[in-house]
């Protein structure tokens, strides 16, 4: 700066004599290290791409994408898929009273019937799942309504829940469980399915309903409070049921109690919002009998409905799906058409590049590494 | 700084109508009836910006007026106000680390700057008061108080010389520090003051401060026993300057007049302002491209928000109601929060870690350049210093070069190389060299083979040890290295003498140009040696060793126009002499010419050869001639107006029928490599000015010596000299001149395409211009009523056409000027200013880049500089290595950053489509702040610190590779799109790749399904392997660090993600990862998926890099051939000479 000792030129040859000799003897020796690292000179791979080393990795890549996707492709129209809407918005449908006359408050179930027939039959294992659309199960305020410890079974949380679960934390003075607006907003429709034989008479097939949440979740996520209480309505106590539940949290599943309060699997299956408003959550299993017989045979079969869920509100749908899955999950023709597509690319690109490479590689080739 | 700068501003018209007073030893003085003693300012320096209270809110507030810094802010109290999608940890911690650690940085800068204030302010100098002598901090003296400052010291403050210890009332002052002369300056006391300076009774009345060192305009009223009061009038030769020091003289005694911050030196010194880089202002333009993206995309999302919202069940749908405050808030409050809600989901965009991780490369790039050991001079034992790190990339960028002369592109180390007499050659070698047709060999020797005359020789010998104006500075005790060095030398010539080991031989010479000391000791070398003066006499000893003696009748000093000086002489016999050394263009037409014919050849070809040559004449003075001189000259010197004028004519007519004697050649060493730097420089395109306080005549053959002007260039010359015209004012010659330069070099120059090699293309004839410090002046200071307002835009014209521009005669500031004017021109070029001493300071402050030399000239300009080097050869590689790559760096890291929070956040934003512009993050929280700060931000900065895409080598051989990246080349708006493009391209691709496959969420072969937080883990894993990997391909300088930082952090992301969702993690309050990662990975669909858009985004770079032309040697250009043959075009107008290109890298010992 300019405040400091105003060092005067001094004649010349005198001053680097001077330092030399001072320099030499009293300070020490500041000459950077020779390291490779301090100068830069680190040992370095000097790759370059060029059409040459490229070329062959577009044809490489375009061998393998086009089989894995015309496998993806074929594995996904293997899959059986069966859809069907059951929101009842005609006046054809048989769930439209149902749909029309709505009240969170009735205490009669409206139950109605839709029949329809499967003209393939379902050879695996197929999974059932209930689809909503225009459910905003990923809007932020529904989201963040949850009380994770308190599903953890945290005594604490049990009884004063998050304020995250606001307007759905408490209800008449008494801590809503589970609180928030994803557990009150629990899917609560029962679908059974029928099988009409041909000779007419009903036969129910067998949902199994373990199976369909996350391990994890089931079984570290999500814990009862009172740890190995079975008795969850003593654990329970001193809190409330979510105001749109028709029953409390420990009667979701009485018959089994590993499947009853937080650990109830449509629970946690509902409790893992969705990506998008249009998306659909496993609901049962049915599980292949024999080797013999398909697990869905062809045929007329009766989806029998126990409308609870409105949807109508926001004019939302309700489908029943029946698929059956694959090594890469439910049908889903995207996958494949992307991978071929890729593929055919690459091995499209790979052919103009080497045309180009031949018609103007002499020009590259001299070009190559810079050492 | 501030204060000052405000009074220059607004007080200067005030302040310019009166004049000062100063009242010697404040003494009142008869005349006046009483004394009110005016208000100086102290005779502190502060050169520090803060004091311990005012450290934190002026440091806080400096740091906020950054943009950046303020959005953060923003953001921060954004997100502690509103309810916002993310936690104010996130972009709050990073923002109070950045704060703090700048704040610690700048005030540990200030302390030193305090400490260094606090160095020179409580400096003890004696000062008289009331005729004793006092010591007293420097800081306390008042203007009026008489100093006494001893040899060797600085002067604490400007000071009028009242009295020195030399009998002759003179004493000699080095300005080193102020202007870089290093030559002794000889200043005068205020002649007939009292003896008895306690009863001096005297007040100066002087103007008021100004910063031009070379004016000072006084009177000096001497009230003595009621007498009329005698006036003196004050010139510059009796200041004496702050920062000064004292030499040669035992003591003198004077009287502060400017003190503090009104010195001169300190009106020349420049607040060392922020520098930014224009990198920096790139980073600024792009952020508030992003600012207007963000504000945009928070727009448009709040706008469909409201949209969405209005129509029937949307809004609040019977399972997901809102709150009751929800619910009371106002509609428009709400809109607007909402509208911060998004403003704060999407600032990820603009990542306070760029700041950082800019912040770091900057800091840690800057290390390889201290580390560098071809920096390292083994003379000083040092290597580079790095004073700010800020500038690291514009080193890359460098467009106009200002370097120093003195010590910069000089050592500023006089040799005397030969000398002919009467047309034969004498040339001082240990080697026998043959040379036009001479054998020459040791200097007596070969004399006396030669068949000049002895008398001749003589007289020749003679003319130097008398024509000259150096003073001998006796030796102490001791025997410095200077005295050595004259010993050594003397060595050979005095070999036969017993006396060798004389005292007087211990002796240095001190004189107002080195050149004089160079002839001086050339004719030692000779035999003849100068003794020093006795009282006006003169004292040689010559070849016999006899002691002659010359009576010193006259000195006709050196000025610039005239370009020669002369002594007159009166010899033991009684002949009167005049001596007279110069210009050759001067000397010349001022003897006979059959003379000038014998002497010509050689004098030209000493010139070729790159050295400074004078010729000798002398001229026996008639005793009616000398009396005519003599009274000529009394008169002129006591003559009150014109004084240079009449001195000047009596000058010419005594300086006339001379008869050559000889001419001798002195060579000014060059820096080492001085002349390949500057090639490279050039090479390089960028143009190099130098700028100068020395004569035009030294200035210029040092420009021919660096190559800097060739023999082709043809110079324009703007001068006093050529301004000197008898008929008009100089303001229309002026005029006339800039209009016919501008018309050849900028009009009828052909168009030149930007970015073409210019300077050897043989088609374009080079510019060279010449101009100095009187003429700048009048170019930049003109009266605004004439036409001459144009005349700063003319100037700038020819000057940017010009290849090399040569400034010479500045004042310190009027460097900084030149560097401001070109630093402000049109498309405002970075510029880079380069000097040793501390008149360099103020340029070195003004340019972009500051660079200081670690030479002999004190450590003023290393200290202000932003860069120190120890020799100017390592200009080359700081510029066209170091810089280049490190504006290649953090030019990549800057798109980088930009590009990988772009497509960072746009899968977020488009996920606001698709949730209800509810503001629901896609990425978990730990995601989002741990993008930017661990997954993402190791591989670039180790990249920005390690890519070499070219190496250092081959930067280095071809300085043309200097111009791939002129003008800012990676970072305008054409890369800038380009990246912008593919990160916009990429992060569609991401969102939309996951989006049609979590058409169908049943992705597990269990046939459970992936919730919203998979999605978004799906999606951020595709990105920080894209990113990653996208950086891995740009990268072309794979070391082990690259390896392991790329490779590790990618590692370092799947690890992470097991580890954050394998645990309960007891202080969250949502455990939304739990297994989402793990549970993603046991899903084929979502393997396929994250393969084919990490290939499908990096497909279109992949195909870009291979149709496009590789770097590298094939850009390597071949090497400028210098000359081409390019003599022919010389135009007969150029003054310049042509010259033989020598290089000067040889290094043999200096000598004094």
């Amino acid at each position: 700066m300019m405040a400091s000792n105003y060092n005067a030129k001094e004649e010349d040859g005198h001053q680097p004599a001077a330092i030399g000799h001072g320099g030499a003897g009293t300070v020490k020796n500041k000459k950077p290290d020779n390291t490779a690292f301090k100068q830069q000179r680190l040992p370095a791979w000097q790759p370059i791409l060029t059409a040459g080393t490229v070329l062959p990795a577009f044809f490489v890549i375009g061998l393998i994408f086009i089989p894995i996707g015309i496998g993806l492709f074929v594995t996904s129209n293997n899959i059986q898929e069966l859809e069907i809407d059951y929101t009842g918005v005609d006046m054809s449908s048989p769930c439209y009273n149902c749909s029309q006359s709505y009240s969170w408050n009735s205490t009669k179930p409206c139950l109605c019937s839709v029949p329809f027939f499967l003209d393939q039959p379902f050879e695996s294992n197929v999974f059932m799942y209930y689809g909503l659309s225009n459910f905003y199960q990923n809007h932020r305020r529904y989201v963040k309504s949850r009380d994770d410890s308190q599903l953890n079974g945290d005594k604490a949380s049990l009884t004063s829940p998050s304020k995250e679960c606001e307007p759905y934390r408490t209800s008449d003075n008494k801590p809503i469980a589970p609180c928030g607006a994803i557990a009150n907003s629990l899917f609560n429709d029962t679908l059974e399915l029928y099988y009409i034989d041909p000779n007419g008479s009903r036969t129910a097939i067998p949902l199994v309903k373990k199976g369909i949440a996350w391990w994890t979740d089931k079984h570290v996520k999500f814990r009862n409070p009172g740890g190995n209480d079975n008795n969850l309505t003593v654990v329970f106590q001193g809190t409330s049921k979510p105001v749109n539940w028709r029953k409390s949290v420990y009667e979701l599943d009485p018959s089994d109690p590993d499947n009853n309060g937080f650990i109830n699997e449509d629970f946690i299956v509902w409790m893992r919002t969705a990506a998008l408003p249009t998306f659909r959550k496993l609901y049962r299993i049915i599980h292949k009998k024999t080797n013999m017989t398909p697990t869905l045979p062809l045929g007329q079969y009766i989806l029998e409905v126990t409308y609870n869920y409105p949807v109508r509100s926001f004019e939302g749908r309700k489908r029943m799906i029946l698929s059956t899955i694959s090594w890469m999950g439910g049908k889903n023709p995207f996958l494949g058409i992307a991978y071929i597509t890729v593929g055919s690319v690459c091995f499209f690109l790979g052919i103009v590049l080497l045309i180009i490479h031949h018609k103007y590689g002499n020009r590259n080739h001299s070009a190559d590494i810079p050492s | 700084m501030l204060r000052r700068r405000l009074n220059r501003l607004f007080g200067r018209d005030e302040r310019k109508v009166d004049s000062r007073t100063i009242y010697v030893g404040h003494r009142p003085c008869p005349t006046t009836e009483a004394l009110i003693p005016p208000k100086f300012c102290d005779n502190r320096i502060v050169s520090s910006k803060y004091t311990v209270w005012n450290f934190l809110p002026k440091n806080l507030f400096e740091q906020f007026r950054r943009i950046a810094n303020f959005y953060f802010l923003i953001i921060f109290l954004v997100q502690v106000i509103v309810d916002t999608p993310t936690s104010p940890v996130t972009s709050g911690l990073p923002l109070f680390f950045v704060i703090t650690v700048t704040a610690i940085k700048q005030g540990y800068e200030d302390w030193l700057r305090h400490k260094a204030d606090n160095e020179v302010n409580k400096y003890l100098v004696t000062v008289l008061e009331d005729g004793r002598r006092a010591r007293k901090e420097s800081e306390k003296i008042k203007v009026g108080d008489v100093v006494e400052v001893v040899e060797d010291e600085t002067f604490p403050c400007d000071l009028i010389l009242l009295q020195s210890s030399r009998e002759d009332e003179t004493c000699f002052v080095t300005t080193a520090s102020l202007d870089g002369e290093s030559n002794h300056k000889t200043h005068y006391t205020v002649p007939d003051t009292e003896k008895n300076l306690e009863s001096l009774s005297a007040t100066i009345e002087c103007e008021q401060p100004q910063p031009d060192l070379y004016k000072f305009v006084g009177r000096m009223h001497i009230y003595r026993n009621d007498q009329e009061p005698a006036v003196r009038s004050l010139g510059p030769e009796n200041l004496l300057l702050k920062g000064a020091t004292l030499k040669n003289t035992q003591k003198i005694y004077g009287v502060a007049v400017y003190s503090g911050m009104e010195t001169k030196m300190a009106l020349n010194y420049q607040g060392k302002s922020q520098k930014r880089s224009a990198v920096e202002k790139s980073i600024n333009a792009f952020l508030l491209v992003y600012l207007c993206i963000l504000v945009s995309k928070a727009l448009v999302c709040t706008t469909l928000k409201y949209v969405w919202q209005s129509r029937p069940g949307q809004d609040e749908p019977w399972y997901n109601q809102k709150t009751q405050k929800e619910k009371d808030t106002n509609l428009y409050l709400k809109m607007f929060t909402d509208f911060l809600s998004f403003m704060v989901l999407f600032n990820f965009i603009i990542p306070v870690s760029m700041y950082v991780t800019v912040e770091m490369q900057k800091f840690l790039g800057s290390f390889f350049i201290s580390w560098d050991k071809d920096f390292f001079d083994p003379e000083i034992q040092e290597g580079a210093l790095v004073n700010t790190s800020d500038l690291n990339e514009e080193l890359g960028q460098v467009e106009y070069v200002f370097t120093d002369k003195t010590g910069t592109l000089t050592q500023n180390n006089m040799e005397f190389i030969e000398c002919c007499i009467d047309g034969f050659q004498y040339k001082y070698a240990d080697s026998g060299t043959e040379l036009d047709g001479f054998c020459v060999t040791d200097g007596p020797v070969s004399m006396l083979q030669q068949k000049a005359g002895r008398e001749k020789e003589e007289l020749f010998l003679r003319a130097l040890c008398l024509c000259h104006t150096v003073q001998v500075k006796e030796a102490t005790g001791q025997g410095d290295g200077v005295g050595d060095g004259v010993e050594n030398q003397v060595d050979g010539v005095m070999g036969l003498d017993g006396e060798m080991i004389h005292p007087a031989d211990l002796r240095g010479f001190i004189a107002s140009s080195p050149d004089e000391v160079a002839l001086v000791k050339g004719a030692m070398k000779y035999g003849f040696k100068f003794l020093g003066m006795e009282s006006k006499n003169m004292r040689v000893m010559n070849r016999n060793n006899d002691v002659e003696t010359y009576e010193l009748l006259h000195v006709l000093n050196f000025d610039p126009v005239r370009r020669r000086m002369s002594v007159i002489v009166r010899t033991k016999s009684g002949d009167t002499m005049l001596f007279c050394k110069g210009a050759d263009s001067s000397i010349f037409p001022r003897v006979r010419q059959e003379e000038v014919d014998r002497i010509r050849m050689h004098v030209e070809r000493n010139a070729t050869e790159g050295y400074r040559t004078l010729c000798v004449a002398y001229k026996l003075l008639s005793s009616e001639e000398y009396d005519q001189a003599d009274t000529g000259l009394r008169e002129a010197k006591l003559a009150l107006q014109d004084r240079e004028e009449k001195l000047m004519a009596v000058y010419n007519q005594v300086e006339t029928g001379m008869s050559l004697i000889g001419a001798t050649a002195v060579e000014d060493r060059l820096q080492e490599e001085a002349a390949e730097t500057m090639e490279a420089l050039q090479g390089a395109g960028m143009k190099v000015w130098v700028l100068t306080g020395d004569k035009m005549e030294t200035a210029k053959s040092t420009c021919y010596a660096c190559r800097l002007f060739q023999r082709s260039t043809e110079l324009l010359e703007l001068t006093v000299r050529t301004l000197v015209d008898p008929e008009r004012k100089r303001e229309e010659r002026l005029h006339e001149l800039l209009l016919d330069y501008h018309k050849r070099a900028v009009q009828d120059a052909p168009p030149i395409k930007a970015g073409v090699t210019r300077s050897w293309s043989s088609a374009n004839q080079d510019y060279g211009f010449i101009i100095d410090g009187a003429t700048l002046s009048l170019v930049l200071n003109s009266s605004p009523d004439s036409n001459s307002s144009c005349y700063k835009s003319l100037f700038l014209q020819i000057c940017q056409n010009c290849t090399t521009v040569l400034c010479c005669r500045m004042a310190p500031l009027q460097k900084a000027q030149i560097v401001k004017m070109v630093k402000n021109s049109k498309g405002s070029p970075i510029t880079l200013s380069i000097g040793d001493g501390a008149n360099d300071v103020s340029m070195i402050l003004e340019a972009h880049v500051g660079i200081g030399i670690k030479g002999r000239e004190g450590r003023q300009a290393v200290r202000n500089s932003d860069y120190a080097i120890p020799k100017l050869k390592h200009l080359k590689k700081l510029l066209l290595g170091h810089g280049h790559l490190y504006y290649v760096r953090i030019a990549h890291l800057v798109q980088y950053f930009f590009y990988k929070n772009l497509c960072f956040i746009l899968p977020q934003f488009l996920y606001q489509f698709f949730c209800g512009y509810s503001q629901q993050p896609l990425y978990d929280a730990a995601y989002l702040t741990m993008y930017n700060i661990c997954f993402t931000s190791m591989p670039i900065l180790a990249n920005s610190l390690l890519e070499q895409h070219i190496c250092m080598e081959v930067l280095m051989d071809n300085a043309a590779l200097y111009r791939d990246v002129a003008k800012n080349a990676m970072l305008r708006w054409g890369p800038f799109l380009y990246w912008t493009l593919l990160g916009v391209y990429q992060g569609l691709l991401f969102f939309f790749g996951v989006r049609f496959l979590f058409s169908n969420p049943a992705l597990q072969d269990n046939g459970q399904v992936f919730g919203n937080w998979s999605y978004g883990t799906i999606v951020f894993t595709v990105l920080v392997f894209t990113v990653t990997l996208k950086l891995a391909m740009d990268t072309r300088h794979w070391t082990w660090i690259n390896h392991f930082v790329i490779w590790g952090s990618l590692a370092f992301y799947m690890f992470f993600s097991f580890f954050w969702g394998g645990i309960i993690w007891p202080f969250l309050r949502q455990q939304r990862l739990y297994f989402v990662f793990a549970n993603m990975l046991s899903s084929v669909s979502a393997w396929l998926i994250i393969i084919l858009l990490i290939l499908l985004s990096l497909l279109p770079e992949i195909l870009l890099l291979v149709l496009r032309k590789p770097r590298g040697p094939h850009s390597r250009q071949k090497k400028p051939v210098v000359q081409s043959g390019e003599g022919e075009t010389q135009s007969p107008r150029s003054s310049a000479r042509p010259l033989l290109m020598r290089t000067f890298s040889d290094e043999s010992n200096t000598i004094l």
